[in-house]
């Protein structure tokens, strides 16, 4: 089972033949995956490793049965990449890519909602795995193995440090969801499709200042999520008007705080951790006792 | 980017919203020609990206050129909420007959647009929000669809814009939107637009935030930049092309990760506790994959800090494995001697994740005089409070 990835997943690499693209591959590759195709229109007809590579995500669907598109395409030319999987009508498409204006994912996402049919992930995010069985993005798989917790992040590095810190217990699936003002995939769609994963026990949720996507996954969490969940929030000692490395980190007056977030997620029963090694030690009391 | 009243005001006269004509002066002497041009009453406004410059007596009413002298030099070097007034905006006051509210936001929570509304501008738009939410019109506006006519009417009617003034709000709405979608703004606020004795609606204030991520199409967004309100160290570091906020505290903070380095000034912070309230001096993000060249530029940053007394380097080995990393450090800091650089702080490293013994051992092994290498995050945060507190 695990969410959205699985042994399944037939993955291709829109912008495999960049230098990023081509690097990510072969690592995605390495750790299992099962890539089948990459896409862009000039290069139709070569091969990167093997892996042959397509004039369109149409092409590449049709020749190869994907249902995943990992993107790392440049950000000017984002937003018609995203366009071209979601009119091909790719199940999931985890855009890596960081950096793209958000007018551009505002219509992405808009395109995607009223053609219907495609997942996104990201921008600006390190994607998804489900260690053991397939990884679609740049989190690296030997780090942690597979297990039943559920993890979902806003930050990359600390998906990483926290599937690390709880490598001996292991994960089910990991979701970099990005740190921009706006994503395609949400705290609370992760919350969702974890709760009813039953290779799932429970659920990591790792949030950073600004916006309000924890204050309202908390009430989420309140009523529809039974499998215990324990949270981490980044940035408590961050001065307000500052963005910090990610677009959407952003204390504006009253809003956006650490404080206001760990308090929510307090109130709906959410454990959370002062500390990453904290927020891992509870989530270890939670799966061995 | 937030942008200074004065640059809203040109953005919104550069797409035909009708604003107060006006100059922005940063002397007194320049205030009074430009009030002295304008040839009636005048309103010199601080120029900050604050609010509440009214109430801090930041805007100031100028019968005569004289009087605009008298009232710049009095706001110019102003400090409003730890902004130092650097300029004034000199605009012909106006009369005023009614004050509305409108702006565009992106919606994060609805992943959309969001336009809002309301006849009773002027206030804290907050505050109408908070007490009175029925005065307050919010519709949802398409990224795809935008604002059309028809749009336009609807939030102005939503709003319940009096008949006589209508047409000319349904304009300003799609002029408004205008700026928003072409210059890559992910707000537009006017607060207050203004009905003056005339008949006319027009932009008394504006506020715009521009997108960085979309500077790459907006060459002319870059005359914006507020160099000499930025810190020294920062524009130091957008050379390097490195993502540095300076703080007001005493430990260095390099890592990878935007999440990791928020989530170390916060371990960094608590651990400073301890020692006499210690505080980390910045926040400094090389990114996932960084290599030694970014590493010796950050710590160049960091360690030339003069607020700066010890370093914390947290970084997690992810796409990087620790062995590169070690070496990356040790490589930066002999770049950074060879370049001349005086290297006298201590660096507390913590590596941890891919292939962490092989790092460790390689950072053991060179033993290095400023190098002291603590295994988890929280004990090595720990150390460099204590350090950095002269412990």
């Amino acid at each position: 089972m695990a969410i959205w990835l699985d042994e399944n997943s037939r993955i291709i690499v829109q912008g495999m033949t960049g230098s990023e693209g081509t690097k990510h591959t072969r690592r995605m590759v390495a750790s299992g995956a099962n890539v089948v195709g990459g896409v862009n229109a000039k290069k139709a007809g070569e091969e990167v490793d093997g892996i042959p590579v397509f004039a369109s995500v149409a092409d590449a669907m049709a020749a190869t049965d994907a249902n995943v598109s990992v993107l790392f395409v440049p950000p000017r030319f984002t937003k018609d990449a995203v366009d071209e999987a979601v009119d091909a009508r790719i199940p999931l498409a985890v855009v890596i890519t960081e950096g793209v204006p958000v007018h551009d994912t505002a219509k992405f996402f808009q395109h995607a909602q009223n053609v219907g049919g495609t997942r996104i992930i990201g921008p600006n995010c390190p994607g998804i795995i489900s260690p053991g069985k397939s990884n679609a993005g740049i989190i690296p798989a030997d780090i942690t193995k597979a297990g039943r917790i559920g993890l979902v992040s806003k930050s990359g590095t600390l998906t990483y440090q926290m599937m690390y810190e709880l490598r001996d217990i292991g994960f089910s699936t990991c979701v970099g969801i990005g740190g921009d003002p706006i994503i395609g995939t949400t705290h609370i769609d992760c919350l969702a499709a974890f709760q009813e994963d039953p290779e799932t026990d429970a659920i990591v949720m790792i949030g950073e200042i600004g916006g309000d996507a924890e204050e309202r996954a908390a009430a989420f969490i309140k009523d529809n999520v039974t499998k215990p969940v324990v949270g981490y929030v980044a940035g408590f000692t961050a001065p307000e008007g500052k963005t910090m490395g990610h677009a959407g980190a952003i204390v504006s007056g009253s809003a956006g705080t650490a404080a206001a977030k760990q308090e929510a997620l307090e109130a709906v029963g959410v454990k959370v951790g002062k500390t990453p090694s904290a927020t891992a030690a509870l989530m270890r009391e939670i799966m061995t006792r | 980017m937030d942008l200074y009243e004065y640059q809203a005001k040109h953005l919104f006269d550069s797409h035909g919203v009708p604003v107060t004509p006006g100059e922005v002066c940063t002397t007194a002497d320049a205030a009074h020609e430009a009030a002295r041009k304008i040839g009636s009453t005048v309103v010199v406004k601080a120029q900050v990206k604050t609010g509440g410059r009214g109430k801090a007596g930041g805007v100031k009413l100028a019968e005569t050129p004289d009087e605009a002298h008298e009232k710049a030099d009095a706001i110019l070097g102003m400090d409003i909420k730890g902004h130092t007034v650097r300029r004034v905006l000199v605009t012909a006051a106006s009369d005023i007959a009614a004050e509305y509210y409108v702006s565009f936001l992106l919606d994060r929570a609805n992943r959309a647009f969001l336009a809002m509304a309301s006849v009773e501008g002027g206030m804290d738009i907050e505050e109408v929000a908070a007490t009175k939410p029925e005065a307050l019109a919010r519709i949802r506006v398409d990224a795809l669809e935008g604002v059309s006519e028809a749009k336009a009417r609807e939030i102005a009617t939503a709003a319940k814009f009096p008949p006589e003034v209508v047409d000319q709000v349904v304009v300003i709405l799609q002029k408004l939107w205008t700026v928003l979608v072409e210059e890559d703004a992910t707000l537009v606020e006017v607060n207050p637009l203004i009905l003056d004795p005339n008949g006319t609606v027009l932009a008394l204030d504006g506020k715009v935030t521009l997108d960085g991520n979309a500077d790459y199409r907006h060459a002319s967004h870059a005359d914006f930049e507020d160099r000499e309100n930025t810190d020294p160290i920062e524009l130091r570091a957008k050379e390097f092309d490195l993502n540095y906020v300076k703080l007001s505290g005493e430990v260095g903070i390099i890592g990878n990760g935007a999440g990791l380095v928020m989530s170390t000034l916060d371990v960094v912070a608590y651990a400073g506790e301890e020692f006499g309230g210690v505080k980390p001096a910045n926040f400094l993000d090389i990114g996932g994959g960084a290599s030694a060249e970014v590493m010796a530029n950050g710590l160049d940053i960091v360690l030339n800090d003069p607020e700066v007394k010890a370093c914390f380097v947290n970084v997690f080995g992810g796409i990087t494995a620790c062995d590169a990393v070690a070496n990356g450090i040790l490589q930066a800091l002999d770049m950074l001697q060879s370049k001349g650089v005086e290297l006298t702080k201590p660096i507390v490293a913590r590596i941890d994740g891919n292939n962490a013994v092989e790092g460790r051992r390689i950072l053991t092994d060179a033993n290095h005089p400023l190098i002291e290498l603590v295994e988890t995050m929280d004990d090595a945060a720990r150390r460099v409070a204590q350090l950095a507190a002269g412990k």
